[in-house]
This record gives C-alpha cells, structure tokens and sequence, in this order.
C-alpha cells in the first residue's frame, strides 16, 4: 500500500512539475515567431542552391535546381530572387518576390524564351511552388497573426527536445490545423502534419538534415509528402550561406531580365 | 511568303553588326573559364484544318503546318559578369511543302556596366503589359506560327538590333534601334483567305525601299510603391502591311508609324491589374483621308487576372481601338469595300488550370469580338511526361462575322499537336 501510494504522489508531483514546467514555457506565438525567424529570416541575406526532387507514388523523379537569394528588409518585409538551372526547358527562367507583411506578395517571372518579363497573381497560400508538394508560404515563410497557435505538449523528436504546437488558420485553407515539432533549442521545425477539415492527414513536413551555419542553424535537407495521392518532394540545400552582401538593387526588373552573375552562377 | 523580311542588303546590314558585337565579346568571353552553356530541343508539331473549305489551287487544304524542328541554344558569360553571349538557332524541316530552312532566332553579344548595359545582335524584345494583346510593343511578331498553334514564343520574331540600358537612380531606360523586321502574317498557301489577292500579284515594298527601315523605340520605366509604371515611344512603320490597289496588282506597303503610350501594372482586388494605352500616329495619313492607309487610332486595354483556386487563374482584358478621323476614312473608303468600325473592341479571357502537381495543364484562351461580331477560341491541354519530354494538344477555332479579324480566318479552324524534348 505505501509502495502504491508513494507511486501515486511521485505521480503526481511528476504531473505538477510538467505543468509547472509548460507554464513556464514560451507562449505558442512566440515560439512559432522563433521558429519563423530561424528558418525564414537568418542573418541579413542568404545565397542558396537548391535541389529539388519531385517524386510521384510510382517513383518517377523530376528535378529542380535552383539558385535563391534572400534579403531582409525593414518591417519583416523581404525580397527573393530564384534563378531556375533545370530542368532544361525552364533555364535562365526567373522568379521574384516581394514579401509583404500583412498582405500578398508581389511576384513576378520572367520567360526568356520570349523575353516576357510578368506581373503574376498567385494566392500564396494555395499555390504550388513549381509544382511541388511545397506551397509558396512554405517556400517564403508565413506570418505568425495568419493562424491561431496553442502550445499543446513538449516531446522529443528523433533525440531533439521539441514543443508541439496546434495551428489553425485563421482564413480557409486546403488545412485546417496544423501540429508542428519546434526544436526547443535550435528553433528549427522538425516536424509538421497538416490536417484537412475532416481531420485527415494529408500532408507531412519532416526535417531531415539540420547544420549550423555561420552561427544561424539550417535545414539542409527537407521531405514535403501528400499522404493522399503519396507524391512527395525532397530539397537538399546545397553550400548556404548567409550575409553574402546582397543589395536591393538587385531584386529589380532589370536583374530579372538579366541575371546578376556575380551570384548566379 | 508574304513578306520579304530580309534583303541582301538588310542581312549583310545585320551580319555586320552582329559580327561588330561578337568579336568584342567573344573574345573577352571565350577565355573566361566558365563553361559554354549548350541545351536545345527537338520538336515535332502539326496542324490540321478542321473544315473543309473550298481551297484555291495554291492553299495547302489540309494540312496548314507539318514540322520537324530542332533548336540549339548557347550562352556563356564572362566570370566577371562584363562580357557575354547568346544565340539560337533552328534547323527546320517544313513537311508540308517539302523544303528544310534554317533560322537564327538570337545572336546577341552584351557588354554589361554597373549602370547600363549593351546588347548587339538579333535579339527578341517585347513590352507591353497585355496578354496576347499588344500596343507599346512594334516589334515584329509571326502570325502565321500562332494561328497554327505554335508554341508562344514563336509569336514574337527577332529583331536585328542594338539596345542600350541605361539605370540611372530608380528610373530604367530602354534605347533600341533596329532594322525593320515586318510582321509574318498568315501566308496564302497554309491559310484560306477569302477575296484576297493572289500572292504573285502583290508587291511588296519594304521600307528601305521609301524611307529610313531604322526604327527607334524606348522605354522609360519605373516601380512606383506596388506599382509599375514605363512609358514608350517608336519611330518606326505599321508591321502588318496595308495594300494600296494598283493598275494590274496590289501594292502591300508598311506606312510610317509614331507610337506613344503609356502602362500600368500592380496589385488590385486579390489579383493584377493592367493597364496599357498608346497614340498610334499615322504619319504618312494624318488626315485619313486615304482609306487604304491606316488612320491614326488611339488603343487601350485593360485588364485583370487573379487565381481563383489552387493552380487556377482566371483573366480578362478589355481592347479598345478608336479610328481619329473616322469621317475622313468613311468619306473616302470606296463602295463595296468593308467598312471598319470607329472603335473597335475585343473582349478576351484566359483560363489556366494545373493539375497532377503542375504536370498537366487546362487552358483556354478567348478573343471576342465585340464590335466586330466575332470571335477566336484557343483550348489547349498539356502534359508534361517527364522533365524533358512535353505535349500539347489544341485547336485555333476561329469564328463570327467574316468582315471581322478572326471571322475572316474562319475557313482555318485547326487542330494542333506539338510534342518536344529538350536536352
């Protein structure tokens, strides 16, 4: 009996201290805004290439390589410039954006086959990033205020201390909530499964391979799978690198037309 | 063909001008270490006439495209970024009429500064803000490739040219000065084009032949908050021909041309606005007193486009085109020819959708014919196999009244298929 007792008081004083502990914990919006800043906003630039592999359920590869360049600006607002390297149809094609906060992006491409330079209308939020598994957001970074977030436990992942986080967007979306894995340290998303209304799985974002680099940590590798139709994306980062000296002049119409070599190579 | 795009004269023109350019930079260029970037295509594309008209002698009846193609393309730049090159070039194999032809598309060299840059050679340019639709941009365009379906960048031709950029503060300017390359329009022997000359008895008169066939064009343009804003002026002629009747045959001639105009492009309603003007000055007939030149005219469109679910978008334009001195022209216009309405106006909507992770894609573009009763509808769907391999299939159903643009054409209703892979 004392045995079982001292079980039931160690069981509960377990029970109190975890609740100490997560009400001592950040609030939900400040751990999301850590992790947003982390893997969005490092450092005042960034200069990338990407890898992108688009694999369907019967294992089929397509392939994306891309370089991107990131510059941060006042106010959260930032600029992107993507430069496509393959597949071979789409070279020397163009991308930019312009992140707003608050309101929609400004993105335009550039087609040089015809030398077209467009002003495009795409829905960040529901639009496929070149077809990807990954929407534009996910690409760009979302904003804290565009969902609601509760922190909901902490557990680890894969040896990583991390706190699960429900989000639900504020407006409707192909999901409707959100659970993400936050490193509680480095503040990176390890994990991250999006629900539809009827509370089915339909997407999973996992983290595969993190690195510290120049002091800001980095996902090196990252897996975006459709558990409805079994298509997923793997993107490997490859030689990131962070306050290059980019300029804004750069994120402009004359370099969407004409690629600035000193960072495209 | 209808045009004589190049004469000997123009072509040597060219060549020499490209060479002028080439050798500055190739030479700086080609012992840079970076590597020579070689890609290109080999594609296959038919059209078929979906009616069956009454085909003059010298129309193909039906069959009104059946090519091979093969496109190489090269680049290569400079480590520095200065100096760099670009070029491509198509072998064709024309099946319908039997002949092989080669093509160069581009072949520029450019010299890059921090605050400008130059480019020398046959290069592609367009400006405007339209979709499909083009006012501002007076450079040569093929209608005979996109009323067969060809895909979207054959609509526009290379012009032989120098442009200079220059990027003072925020402020972008755009020089170019190019030989004249005429507009390629349907020729008589793919298309059915009813009450028209005989291509032997037209004469065609290049510019060159009645005045300079140098045009000038630029572009001063700038972002403003969200919104872009560039305005535009061309010394240059009408690409389309307008034929003058004479005693035993039609004279097709490119009347002088001043354009001016303006656009405008940013953020509205969840979606893109464009706005696009231009003051067409007919200077060779400002009074219009000679109805078979073009009248001055002024030209708008407006436009907007937005998604309206994951990987669909939705567009509309509205194209207005307003004769001056229409009284003038419906003064002189002899009996028994048609008449053109003061304003004309076409409607157009696009819809795009993407499926299958952006692999398959739903798309149909429409022209309507407001004043002029009639209409031209282009359903397309196409299917990326792999990441080299693409096809397209679709039609060119043109429609309505036949004293309108795309009514006339009705007797070329086609179906198309282009299958491509790239290397």
């Amino acid at each position: 009996m004392i045995t079982r007792a001292s079980h039931l008081v160690f069981i509960f004083i377990t029970v109190v201290v975890a609740a100490a502990q997560l009400s001592a914990d950040l609030p939900a919006e400040e751990i999301i805004q850590r992790s947003l800043n982390t893997n969005y906003y490092g450092g005042k630039d960034q200069r990338v290439h990407i890898s992108m592999k688009l694999i369907n359920s019967q294992g089929n590869i397509r392939d994306r390589e891309m370089t991107m360049l990131r510059l941060n600006q006042s106010d959260g607002e930032q600029r992107y410039y993507i430069y496509f390297q393959a597949p071979a149809d789409v070279k020397g094609t163009t991308f930019m954006v312009w992140k707003h906060v608050g309101k929609e992006a400004d993105r335009w491409i550039y087609i040089p086959a015809i030398k077209l330079t467009r002003r495009i209308a795409a829905d960040d939020k529901r639009s496929s990033f070149v077809g990807s598994d990954f929407a534009y957001e996910d690409v760009s970074g979302r904003q804290v205020a565009d969902e609601t977030h509760r922190l909901m436990r902490r557990e680890e992942v894969n040896g990583r201390p991390a706190y699960v986080i429900e989000s639900r967007p504020k407006v409707s979306l192909d999901y409707a909530r959100r659970l993400s894995w936050i490193d509680g340290e480095r503040w990176i998303p390890l994990k991250e499964e999006y629900y539809d209304s009827r509370d089915q799985l339909i997407r999973v974002f996992t983290a595969d391979k993190a690195e510290q680099v120049s002091g800001h940590w980095t996902i090196m590798a990252r897996t975006m799978k459709n558990m409805q139709t079994g298509h997923r994306t793997e993107v490997i980062f490859d030689e990131p690198a962070y306050d290059v000296g980019l300029t804004s002049d750069i994120f402009s119409e004359r370099y969407l037309r004409d690629a600035p070599r000193k960072w495209i190579h | 063909m209808w045009c004589i795009r190049w004469s000997l004269n123009s072509v040597t023109k060219s060549f020499a001008l490209f060479l002028a350019g080439a050798a500055i930079v190739s030479s700086q260029c080609l012992a840079q270490d970076r590597p020579l970037d070689f890609t290109g295509f080999v594609q296959g594309h038919t059209a078929v006439r979906a009616v069956s008209p009454d085909c003059s002698p010298g129309t193909e009846c039906e069959v009104l495209a059946g090519e091979l193609r093969a496109e190489i393309k090269v680049d290569k730049t400079s480590s520095s970024g200065r100096f760099g090159f670009a070029g491509r070039a198509d072998m064709i194999r024309d099946l319908t009429f039997g002949a092989t032809v080669g093509q160069v598309r581009e072949l520029y060299g450019d010299i890059t500064f921090k605050k400008a840059s130059i480019r020398i050679g046959r290069q592609i340019v367009t400006w405007g803000v339209g979709d499909l639709l083009f006012i501002n941009d007076t450079f040569p365009k093929n209608f005979n490739a996109f009323f067969t379906g060809e895909p979207v960048e054959y609509l526009k031709d290379g012009s032989d040219a120098i442009k200079i950029n220059i990027y003072p503060g925020n402020w972008s300017i755009e020089m170019i000065a190019a030989h004249f390359g005429c507009d390629t329009t349907p020729e008589a022997r793919r298309f059915v084009l009813p009450s028209f000359p005989a291509n032997e008895s037209i004469e065609f008169q290049h510019p060159d032949g009645y005045g300079s066939d140098i045009e000038l064009s630029a572009r001063l343009s700038r972002t403003i908050g969200r919104w872009e804003t560039a305005a535009y002026a061309s010394r240059t002629h009408y690409h389309s021909p307008d034929f003058l009747p004479d005693k035993n045959s039609v004279v097709a001639v490119y009347p002088r041309l001043n354009a001016y105009g303006f656009s405008l492009t940013g953020p509205l309603a969840k979606g893109v606005l464009n706005l696009e003007s231009g003051y067409y000055d007919s200077a060779q007939n400002r009074n219009g007193k000679n109805p078979f030149l073009e009248n001055s005219q002024v030209r708008i469109l407006i436009g907007h486009n937005r998604q309206i679910w994951k990987d669909g978008n939705f567009g509309v334009q509205f194209y207005g085109e307003r004769i001056q001195n229409y009284d003038n022209y419906q003064t002189g216009l002899p009996a028994g020819f048609p008449l053109r309405p003061r304003f004309r106006q076409v409607v157009t909507t696009r819809f795009t959708q993407q499926l299958r992770n952006q692999t398959l894609t739903f798309s149909v573009f429409s022209f309507w014919g407001l004043s002029e009763h009639d209409r031209y509808l282009i359903p397309s769907v196409r299917y990326a196999f792999t990441d080299a391999l693409w096809g397209e299939f679709g039609a060119n159903i043109f429609a309505g009244d036949r004293r309108g643009i795309f009514g006339f054409l009705d007797d070329n209703k086609n179906t198309y298929l282009t299958i491509r892979y790239n290397f």
